[in-house]
């Protein structure tokens, strides 16, 4: 009974920061504390009224979708060669593609800021797209190779054998049987994207600032309620994306098992 | 019909290879190597590193070096690379920088014999030492940096030595960063391992319910969380009021920028990364083990510490290094909820990058962090066969 109970309190040291971040959001006060003395809308009124926020939403949404398409275009391309190929190496090109996951995310902030210097990509929604593409890549590389280790080969062959040139093979074959990597590792894709900040301290000014990075600037100035709203729309995001996860993990498992009734639960 | 599918398949392989080559491969590389590049003396004063080559770095050099040296920093003047050049030497020894700007604006003063001239000057001209250190940074590459990051220094007759006091702050930063990262990974096992057990021995139904509510924080943002906390520690905060509604307190603490502060937030980021992997080890172990042990008369306590916990301890490894890993590059929170003693390694070099502009240690503290980062990877990978980093997506 000790262990429920602890547990309980773990879990509401989790949940309890991201919960009590909604009512000090709908606060009519200015101080951030509870309990509130009333509630409004004003901070969410002041959010969507103000041109910053605004500029940092679209600006979040502009850099994650495009980093979105980017990732997963070149993430499947060079899963789906690397699953073709037959070449040595193939696990040290892997490893250096994923190197971004493994290092500390401050020293590739620094490198990625001292080499757009260069080529004038600092301050632009082009190097923070490039940047959170090399950020989030590895994940649709992994997602989409882990799909293709059950992809069976012969598929191609017969797919040649009846005539099917390769970009037939790769519509009407290949695409439909790894979509649910490619749907992951694109979700992940934008979720990395969406939430990405130590890499846009770096290599961004206020006009090229995301969600993350306004907020990030709000913290360092004045503790707003304002911020409170943002984080909860942060929250909200995050939530769906985490549910739309779920969805894609729940019909992959019902695939596999209408595949292959035999294999357990 | 190989050489075929292989030219498809580097088609299709190099438009990614290219990308991350290109903007994460070879500016990391470059970023690094500045960490012991040395280029300020040889780019400035060419002819004056051409004529130190010859000095036997005993007694002074010939007049020509001192001729050299007017005309050159003169010229630096003019086209302003005097800044970058006076910064890196007073770096390496203070007073440099007042030295090289005073000699460059007594341009029209000095004349031959230039010895004479610059001695008159000032006489640190006429120090071996002062030669010495830019007979030192002609070559190419320069320890500096790296021995900086561990409080090194090199004296001027060129032995390594240990810094000035006051600049001696990276030995303790290191150290720093060891330590929390250290116990927020001892915290995170500690409070993630009952919760991954109780969790995998709840019904269906309990556990997913459970494992919500470690997936939304977990899928939250670290910057959300920590500003979450960020709110909830402020003084007139939510924990604040609520400790002295309860009358625990009397007066508000101190809760945020402080080491507590960090250690809250950075478990509350972190459990999640350690109650994950565990849950997946904790659902793989068959039960009928535990009655094994039990029917065979072990204990409670006998059956978890021989039977259980070895089962589990690969998922304890592969989240404690996780954890391991991903906190000693922490910066955001640290940053947020920190004060000016609790924060860590990249702290430092986010500073030199964006405050002084001091490209050579930003980049010597990146890459002993990054050298860190490596070691903590290779130790999981002997420790636990098949680690894989991305692979808590549950």
């Amino acid at each position: 009974m000790i262990h429920r109970a602890f547990t309980a309190v773990v879990l509401l040291f989790l949940i309890a920061p991201i919960i009590v971040i909604f009512p000090l959001s709908f606060s009519s006060g200015e101080l951030l504390t509870l309990p509130t003395p009333g509630w409004s809308w004003r901070w969410y009124r002041d959010f969507f009224g103000n041109a910053q926020w605004l500029l940092a939403t679209r600006n979040s949404f502009i850099v994650g979708i495009a980093t979105m398409i980017l990732a997963t275009l070149l993430g499947t391309l060079c899963a789906l060669g690397i699953f073709l190929g037959r070449f040595r190496g193939k696990a040290l090109l892997v490893a250096t593609l994923t190197t971004p996951m493994i290092v500390p995310v401050i020293v590739t902030a620094v490198a990625i800021y001292f080499g757009f210097s260069f080529v004038g990509l600092n301050n632009t929604l082009t190097g923070l797209v490039l940047a959170h593409t090399v950020l989030s890549v590895p994940y649709v590389l992994l997602t989409v190779l882990a799909t293709l280790t059950t992809f069976d080969r012969n598929l191609l062959k017969a797919a040649a054998t009846c005539g099917a040139p390769p970009h037939v093979a790769f519509t009407r074959i290949v695409l439909p049987l790894i979509a649910p990597g490619v749907a992951t590792g694109a979700l992940f894709a934008f979720a990395t994207s969406f939430d990405e900040l130590v890499v846009a301290i770096f290599i961004s000014s206020p006009g090229q600032f995301t969600l993350p990075r306004q907020m990030f600037a709000g913290l360092r100035e004045f503790l707003s309620p304002t911020i409170a709203a943002a984080a909860v729309l942060l929250i909200v995001c995050s939530v769906l994306l985490l549910f739309a996860n779920e969805m894609l993990r729940a019909r992959a498992k019902a695939r596999t098992i209408a595949a292959d009734p035999a294999e357990p639960n | 019909m190989t050489t075929r599918s292989n030219r498809l398949a580097a088609a299709l392989i190099a438009p990614l290879l290219i990308l991350v080559v290109a903007s994460f491969v070879v500016p990391l590389a470059v970023t690094l190597y500045t960490a012991i590049g040395n280029p300020e003396v040889r780019d400035t004063l060419p002819r004056t590193a051409a004529g130190l080559r010859a000095w036997n770095a005993e007694g002074l050099p010939a007049e020509q070096a001192f001729e050299a040296i007017a005309s050159e920093l003169a010229q630096a003047q003019e086209g302003q690379s005097i800044g970058q050049l006076s910064r890196r030497l007073n770096f390496e020894q203070l007073g440099m920088r007042a030295l090289l700007l005073k000699t460059a604006r007594a341009k029209d003063d000095l004349g031959t014999p230039y010895k004479d001239a610059l001695i008159a000057l000032d006489p640190r001209w006429g120090e071996t030492d002062t030669w010495r250190l830019l007979h030192r940074n002609v070559a190419a590459v320069t320890p500096l940096y790296l021995l900086r990051s561990l409080d090194l220094s090199v004296a001027p007759d060129g032995s390594v030595v240990h810094a000035p006091r006051d600049e001696s702050v990276f030995r303790a930063l290191f150290a720093r960063t060891f330590i929390i990262s250290f116990w927020v990974t001892v915290l995170c096992v500690v409070l993630g391992y009952p919760v991954a057990y109780t969790l995998s021995t709840l019904p269906p139904r309990w556990a997913n319910a459970g494992l919500a509510l470690v997936l939304v924080p977990f899928w939250t943002s670290i910057l959300v969380r920590t500003t979450a906390w960020f709110i909830l520690l402020q003084k007139e905060g939510p924990v604040n009021a609520l400790l002295q509604s309860m009358q625990i307190v009397d007066a508000p603490l101190t809760l945020i920028f402080t080491r507590f502060a960090v250690y809250v937030a950075m478990v509350h980021v972190l459990l999640p990364f350690v109650i994950l992997p565990l849950y997946g080890v904790m659902k793989g172990i068959d039960p009928v083990y535990m009655r094994a042990a039990a029917s065979l008369g072990a204990p409670g306590w006998k059956r978890f510490l021989r039977v259980y916990l070895p089962m589990t301890m690969p998922g304890v490894a592969a989240g404690a290094l996780m954890v391991f890993m991903l906190a000693v590059g922490f910066y955001v929170t640290p940053a947020l909820v920190g004060g000016p003693d609790d924060q860590m390694v990249s702290y430092f070099i986010a500073f030199f990058t964006n405050q002084t502009i001091n490209w050579g240690m930003a980049a010597a503290l990146a890459l002993l962090l990054l050298a860190m980062t490596a070691v903590i990877v290779t130790v999981a990978r002997l420790v636990v066969p098949g680690f894989k980093v991305g692979a808590v997506n549950l």
